[in-house]
Parts: structure tokens; sequence; C-alpha cells
């Protein structure tokens, strides 16, 4: 077979290399417009799983290149002074020049042409070719040439970034952390060889222009980045190599090949370079590619395999690299965490790494980080112990309730209330859930007033008696389980009145229905009732029952009261701006929405004891456009943390059925990051988690304070198998 | 889990007599449930139809719709055509809707491709209406059949969180299952509906020698409008027993309760091959 293949960089070397040596009669020639000593970029980093498949591929070049490789184990970070290591980490580096003489020298003994100093500007300039290979790296010719069918998309990220060598060898992967008048600035740096290390900065865009990097010439920016890192560097100097600041475009396609043109790394994809991975995915594209087309003796075929099965692959690295890239971006967020804490997060950033599988890399360093969260969760200094617990077995502590662990339960409502009263059901679905052991169980929604139940069957705290049996339930909630118990108060609004939710949500009471109330006349759903405005005379009266309910639930010896201000409720439907449309003092501006939720917030903190913790669910997106977002969220949490809010959850969506809610692992985890961490207000967060690692995870990295684990994780044995058919 | 077998409606050549001597054997055979696809321009079996000629040969098997394009329908003609199939099998019928994928079938229907998702949304609400006040009939049940919805977007997950019994997964490895089941079970949460969403998946297969081209090419056919994706989906037909094996566990696995292989070459041997594979 006659191969032409595009870009003489590592991927596309190794890939002639492997193809020529598996069989000598195809004809391999590569077409690099360098010269053959010329590179950009100092080292690359490869892992033990790629270094097995460079064994496997070919031993040869694997023997020359773990030869000259630097190895380490530990990853420092640099922050608030201090550096705090953490071992266990495998990375071995290479210089790309080294990489690719060993590459050029195998190619030439196996006889694969090389052919530099040559520039393709057509892809017909390769002739009579059975197959085109296009390593040709991000700015690939063959991908902008088959653009059409390729579909490639980019996504130019926020911040800037520069990649320098110096003469200082680190003793690990380093991340640097330094703040000056114009900004924060960050550093990944690493060995490559005895001599020689890669150091990458990378700062937001408004900083680096502050800095006045923006026209700065190559020797000014090594100037002021030498001075900013003095201290890291030691008299060490940094090293250009057309060092200059660019921005990391992400690139996907829908197809990696069109008819006989197939892309290989970068060509193809790129991924954040803060996760290290490109030339490690490219030379994986390599192996693949050269292995379908020696498996499948036709080439179109092989194509396709290689692509289906290198394209998950990429995909899962870039949704990685993506996490990673939006932790640098927002890394201001955690100036104020203990330094332990902020090197936790910053290594479990990309959701790759979880609590569980750093335990197995370095046991010290987590046990450090568990006996400083237990501590610190105690409001102790932290101290060596030979044990610490793990973060979601730490207590939580707000004003005079302390929560035992970070494990928060909430059955789901079944719908099986009586006229508001609780009832037998209810009682056992939330004693079974108090005995599963979580620090905090909350209840399904309970409604301040019957007009504020959700269906039938919503429970309500309006009545003597309903107190009464909720005092009941709590007292034997206490028996056998130290969970704390919080009741979730709220008033259905715009969602009263609809049918059992086993028949689906939104759906009206065919008779027995109630007339609705919202912030605006905007139904839920298209075929809802439409509600009817809550007028300002009639706030007092909800404000009331909202009060009233809270002195019930007080009386009746809830640990915590949860203020429902999501879930396209009653105190929803003010905040979202697409349900609510008044044009008086409680709409418009976010202070307007806010004002009547706020209004009910002061009065139930009021009424609620004062050493007691008051909660609240918040919407913190309607995931829809023009609808509520997570920077009102955000002013919102603060406000309520101002006015005695102890902890919040935040909640998405169901204000309108038009919503387009992410879901996924962690899909609320985001939004909890940023309350907890710009509003300073400590966080509840749910959404598909199911796990002791992922709440350890999230806990200890600080994105959250308490986990509601998903009800499924100890209910699988008690649900039934279908929706009952009549 | 649960392994149905598709009827071939939608693969050009197939007859009317094929349809009803597969469904016949379907109905002995290991299978729980038959389905079917739904294209409007496409050389192929208006799904109703087929169901209901199926529910005349069949006593045993339920009848699935793996999907109905729900919004190529009239909300009222759509539940009455469900709720046909479903008296006419003796309330047989599982109802999976989605979408689509294809403008080509609303052009040729003469329905909008805008709002679609909307309007299927007020489908799920409206079909329910019409079974339970009886005024599209036939008259038997009235909550109607089981309904699945199916899509990747969070807006279809969050429809069928909503309104449908359960979730139906278009096709792919079982790990692209595992997300998306991963992801309706979050939705369900989310939306705070008691109980559990049953979970459908499907899977293409071809087996026999000399099959293998003609399920590809029927494929790339009726997935040309994908571009270079419907080549991937070609080469992801499952042309051995051990694929068919391999595959069936890997659903199995990821939480499916009931799958559905779906054939791509019209002939009776199809059946026939994966019935041996899987008895």
């Amino acid at each position: 077979m006659r191969i032409g293949v595009l870009g003489g960089g590592p991927a596309g070397l190794y890939f002639a290399m492997l193809m020529k040596k598996a069989d000598p009669s195809h004809e391999v020639t590569v077409f690099e417009r360098n010269p053959p000593d010329a590179t950009f970029g100092w080292g690359v980093v490869f892992s033990e799983e790629t270094l097995g498949s460079f064994r496997d591929a070919d031993f040869e070049t694997y023997t020359e290149i773990t030869d000259t490789f630097a190895r380490w184990g530990a990853i420092d970070v640099r922050y608030r002074g201090r550096t705090v290591r953490s071992r266990g980490h495998v990375f071995s580096a290479i210089a790309r020049k080294r990489l690719l003489q060993i590459l050029q020298d195998r190619c030439r003994r196996l006889g694969v042409g090389l052919v530099f100093h040559r520039e393709v500007g057509d892809l017909s300039e390769l002739g009579d070719v059975a197959l085109i290979v296009a390593a040709d790296g991000v700015n690939s010719l063959a991908r902008r040439a088959l653009a059409e069918s390729l579909r490639p998309a980019e996504d130019v990220h926020r911040t800037k970034f520069v990649w320098f060598g110096t003469d200082l060898v680190f003793d690990a992967f380093t991340f640097i952390f330094r703040e000056n008048d114009h900004g924060l600035f960050q550093v990944h740096a690493y060995p490559f060889d005895g001599e020689t290390s890669t150091f990458i900065v990378e700062c937001p865009e408004e900083t680096w222009r502050r800095a006045g990097l923006e026209g700065a010439t190559e020797e000014e920016s090594i100037a002021y980045c030498e001075e900013l890192f003095a201290e890291d560097l030691g008299g060490h100097s940094l090293m250009s190599n057309r060092s200059l600041w660019i921005s990391f475009v992400t690139l996907r396609c829908d197809s990696w090949h069109q008819g006989n043109v197939v892309l290989l790394g970068d060509a193809a994809h790129t991924a954040h370079f803060t996760i290290g991975s490109g030339t490690k995915l490219a030379m994986e594209d390599a192996i693949a590619l050269a292995q379908a087309l020696q498996r499948q003796p036709d080439t179109a075929r092989a194509l396709i395999e290689y692509e289906m099965e290198r394209q998950p692959i990429v995909e899962r690295f870039q949704e990685a690299a993506r996490e990673s890239a939006t932790y640098f971006e927002n890394v201001r967020r955690y100036a104020t965490f203990d330094p332990l804490q902020f090197t936790f997060n910053l290594l479990t950033r990309s959701g790759r790494i979880t609590h569980l599988e750093l335990q197995k890399r370095d046991p010290a360093f987590v046990n450090r980080v568990d006996g400083w969260f237990s501590a610190a969760a105690r409001g102790e200094p932290s101290r060596e112990v030979v044990v610490a617990p793990p973060p979601l077995l730490g207590p939580f502590v707000a004003r005079g309730v302390d929560v035992t662990n970070r494990v928060a339960l909430s059955p789901v409502g079944e719908d099986d209330s009586i006229d508001g009263s609780p009832g037998p059901a209810l009682r056992k679905r939330l004693v079974r859930a108090g005995r599963a052991g979580p620090g905090l169980v909350v209840t399904e929604l309970v409604a301040i007033s019957a007009h504020g139940r959700v269906t039938p069957g919503t429970p309500g705290i309006w009545s003597d008696e309903q107190a009464w049996e909720w005092g009941e339930i709590v007292a034997a909630m206490r028996e056998g389980s130290a969970a704390r118990v919080a009741l979730r108060l709220g008033h259905a609004g715009p969602h009263a009145a609809t049918r059992p939710k086993w028949e689906g949500t939104g759906r009206p009471l065919r008779e027995g229905g109630w007339p609705l109330v919202a912030a605006s006349p905007v139904p839920y759903v298209s075929r809802s009732p439409v509600p009817e405005e809550l007028a300002a005379e009639a706030m007092p009266q909800v404000i009331g029952d909202f009060v009233a309910a809270a002195n019930r639930a007080a009386a009746a010896g809830f640990d915590l009261l949860h203020l429902d201000l999501a879930h396209g409720y009653l105190l929803a439907s003010f905040l979202s701006p697409l349900t609510n449309r008044r044009s008086d003092e409680f709409g418009g501006s976010l202070e307007g929405r806010a004002r009547f939720p706020l209004q009910v917030f002061e009065a139930v903190r009021d009424a609620w004891p004062e050493d007691r913790p008051l909660g609240v669910a918040l919407l913190a997106t309607d995931w829809a456009p023009r609808g509520f977002g997570i920077d009102e969220a955000v002013l919102l949490a603060r406000w309520l943390r101002e006015r005695g809010g102890d902890l919040v959850q935040p909640v998405g969506g169901q204000t309108t059925v038009r919503d387009n809610p992410p879901y996924g692992r962690f899909y609320l985890v985001p939004y909890s990051d940023r309350i907890r961490n710009e509003a300073g207000v400590p966080t509840l967060v749910g959404g598909n988690l199911t796990t002791s690692d992922e709440a350890n995870t999230i806990l200890a990295a600080g994105r959250a304070d308490v986990c509601l684990l998903d009800p499924r994780l100890y209910d699988a044995a008690g649900s039934s198998d279908q929706a009952p058919r009549s | 889990m649960r392994v149905g077998v598709g009827l071939p409606n939608t693969v050009p050549g197939a007859t009317g007599e094929l349809l009803l001597a597969w469904a016949a054997r379907a109905d002995e055979g290991p299978f729980s449930s038959i389905g079917v696809l739904d294209r409007i321009a496409y050389d192929s079996h208006d799904p109703f139809v087929s169901l209901a000629a199926a529910a005349a040969v069949t006593s045993r098997v339920r009848l699935v719709t793996m999907v109905v394009v729900g919004p190529l329908r009239t909300a009222a003609i759509l539940a009455k055509q469900a709720a046909s199939v479903d008296a006419l099998s003796g309330g047989r019928l599982v109802l999976g809707l989605s979408i689509g994928a294809r403008r080509e079938d609303y052009a040729v229907a003469g329905m909008e491709h805008r709002d679609r998702g909307d309007r299927l949304s007020d489908q799920l609400l409206a079909m329910r209406s019409y079974w339970e006040e009886g005024r599209t009939g036939p008259g038997g049940s009235r909550r109607g059949p089981p309904i699945l919805v199916g899509g990747l977007s969070g807006q279809a997950f969050a429809r069928m969180a909503r309104w449908a019994d359960g979730y139906v997964h278009g096709g792919g490895p079982p790990r692209a299952f595992a997300g998306a089941a991963s992801k309706a079970w979050s939705a369900w949460t989310d939306i705070g509906r008691p109980g559990r969403p049953q979970m459908w998946g499907q899977g293409y297969f071809a087996l026999g020698e000399g099959s293998i081209d003609d399920g590809a090419r029927y494929l790339r056919d009726y997935y040309a409008f994908t571009g270079p994706f419907a080549e991937k989906i070609a080469a992801a037909n499952l042309t051995t027993a051990q694929a068919v094996k391999e595959f069936v566990r890997g659903y199995e696995e990821a939480g499916c309760d009931e799958l559905v292989l779906l054939p791509t070459v019209a002939d009776l041997a199809q059946y026939s091959r994966l019935a041996d594979v899987l008895s």
C-alpha cells in the first residue's frame, strides 16, 4: 500500500514506523514542512498506561524512549506560601526533540521516506496514494479541506498561556499560584530530562492585559514571568522557543475520516493542556489506526473501526480536560481554602481522580486531608492522627445543631397523605430513611396550607392535629437513629392541585381541584389552570401561614427547617423572570423578584428558634433561555446568608416544562460549588450522587458541605417494578 | 432482563406475509415482545397497522413501538391508533415515542418540524385526557398503554420523567445505554416521581453468511441522513452469535429491563438464527 503521511510530529512518525514495520512492502512517506531538528514546545508527559501500549506496539523505540525518560511520582502545589506534596502519581516525560529523533531514526532504519522542508498545499500533491494520514496538527490542511464532511467545531478558551522552558529541574509535577497587582497567575511545570523543565504560565485574559503582556515581545514576557516567579525559579532562567501567548482551542470533529483521508492526533481533536494528554492521545491514535489497518483488509472498514475505537476515549479525555480547564479559569473562587483542601480540590478537578483513587496513590496524603477535614468540621485545629474518618463521616454543625455525618437522605414522596395529615406510610418511609444511617433526613414537601399542596396526597402542617402527628413521627425517628430531621416547607403555587405523581407531573386534577396562586398568571403546563396573581394584600396571609407552619414545626421537634424557594413552587415563581411578569415592587429586577421570598424568609427566621438552623432549597437555574441563572442565585444566596440562612441547597428547573436540564454525573455540583465558595454559605447538594466515594470527593474538595444521596442507593429493593396499570 | 425481537417493518422488501409469519413465530419463541420502527418517507409498513396485524396472529408477546415519531401525527390520531392496537391486542401495547431525527418525514407528512418537542410534550398529556375521557375510544382501558419516551437531550429526559412510564434508548453500545439510563434515573428523581422508570434498549442484528453486507447496506441507507455516522451504525451491526450474546450481557449489566433486537435483513431465517442464539 502507498501511504502518504502529512506531518512529522510524534503521531505521524509513529504511525509511519508501525506500518512499515508491519509490512515492509508498504510504501510510506512522511511530509514535514520544518527541518528534522526543529521542534516547538519542550517536554511531553506519558502515563504508565501509554507506556504499556508503546511497549506492545514497538519494543525497540519503547526501550529508547524509556531510557531517556524523566520519571517522578509527586505533585507539588505551591499556594499561599506553602507547598503541599502528594505522592504516588506516576509520570514520565521526555524532551519532544529527543522523542522525534528516536522516531525519525527508527523510521529511517525501517525505510520510511522522510521528506522535510516540504509544505503540502493541496492533498492532490501526494499523487497516487491509497491512504492519506493527516497528522498535521491543530491547523490541519486536510481537515480544513474536508471540513464539510468532517464537521469540525472549535471552542476557544478564555485564558492565555505561554509555553516556556527552564533550566531549573523540578522534582515533581509542580503547580504554582502567584498573585500580583495584575491578578492571579498559575504555572504547570514538570521536568523532562536531566537539565530542563517545561514551565507553562497561564492567566485570565483580563490579567494578561493588565500586565501589559498583550503587546509584549518574548523577552519582555520572560522578564515579567521571571520576576513574578523569582522565588520559585531560585535564580534559574526561563527560555523561549517561539513562546507566544495564545488561547487554547478545543477541537472536535464529527468524523475523523473521509474517503481515503484520515485524521490523527491534534488534527482531529485537542484536549486542554492542563491534563497533559495531547501527545499521548495522538500516539495512541497512531497505534489504533495501524492496528486497524493490519487487522482489516478493507481500508474503508479499518478507518471506521479506528474511529469507533478512539472517538469515545478521546471524548472522555476532552470532558475531563474541560472540567480541568474550568477549574483553572475559576481558581480564584478557592482563594480562602486551606492549602490542604486547595490541593485536594486541584487534584480531583477533572473528575478522573476521586478520594478513593487518591487514597490508593497516597494514603498518607488523604489521611492528612481527612484529618484536617474532620478537625475543621469540629472547629478544632488540625493535628496528626493515625486514621481519620472519611469526610462523609465528619460532623456538620449549624447553630446549636450537631449533625453527626454529612449524608442526607430525602425519601421520594408518594402522595399518600390524606387531608394533609402525614399518615403511616410517610412515617414508615422517614423512619426507614433515618435508620439507614444518614446525618440528616429531609422530608418531602410539606405544605403551609391546603391550597399549597401539590396533590391531594401532599402532607401539610397547617393544623394542630398535623403538627401533633409530625411530633410523633420525629419522636419515632429518634429511636434507633441519630439522624437530624429537617422539614421542607413550602407552597406549591403554580404546581398546586395536580394529580398524584404516579401519573406524571403537572396533570391537573379532574375534580376536587382548588384555585392556584403564583407571582403572575403563568401556568406550569399549557393544560394547567391559570394561577391567579398573588395580590400584595394577600401576601401577609401567606407569610402568616409560613410563620404558623414554622412554629408548628418547631413544636413538633424538627431540628432544621428547609424553606422551599425552588421546584417551580410559589416562592420560586417570584424569583424566575419566566414566571414573574409583575410590574409592582415584587417584580422586575432581582431585588424586586426576591422581595417577597425574602420577606417570607425573614418572617420564618424570626419565628424559627434562634438555636436551630434554617436552610433553603434555592432555585439555582431555570435551565431555560432568559430564565433565572446561577449569577442571580449566588447573589440571592448571599442575601439569605446575611439574613440568617444556614444551608443552601441548589435546585434546578421545574419553572417551565421547556427546560433543558443537563442530567448526568454531578449535575448540580457546579452550582453548589459556586454558591458555597462565592456566597460563603454552606451547601447541601444532591442530583445523581450514588456512592460514598463521590460524596467524599465533593466534601473534601469543598464543593459542598452535606451530600444528599440519591434515594435509589438504599431504596433499590423498596420500589415496585412498574407503574400501576388499571 | 427480557429480550424482544423487531419486526422488519422498515426493511425494504419485507412483505406483509413475512411480517405476519415473523410475528407468529415470535409469539412461540424465546422473545417477550415484538418491536416496530416508524418512517414516513421510506419504503416501510406503518407501525400501528403492522402491530394491529401482529396482534391478530399473537397472544402472548407485548407489542412495542421503538419508536413512533409522535409529532408526525396529531395527538388525537395518535391516541386513537395506540388505543386501538392496545384494545385489539388485549392490552399488550407499549407505546414508545420520540421526536425523531429526520426532517424529511415531517416534510412528507406535512407536519411542522419546528416546536416538535413542545408538541410531543403536549401529546403526552393530551392522549391521557382523550383516553381517560373516552373521547376518541375505543372503550376499555382508561389509562391507556404504558408510554416510553426516547431522546438524548435534557429536554427529552425531563419529558420522559414528567409524563412517561419509562425510557427507550435509541441504540448504541452498552456503555452508551448505561450513560443514558443514568440520566433517565436522575431526571426521574429530580422530578420527584415515585417508583422507577422502565428502561428499554435496542440493537440491530444480521446473522448468517451473506447477510452481513445486506444488513450494512440497509443501515447505511436508513441512516444516510446522519452523514458519516451511518457508517458507524452499520459497522456496529451485530453479525455473530458472540457479538449478540456480548451485547445482551452488556445491556443486562447496564440495567436494561427489556432489550429489543431489530432485524436488518427481511428474511425469516434471520428470526430463526436469532432465536437459536438466544435460546
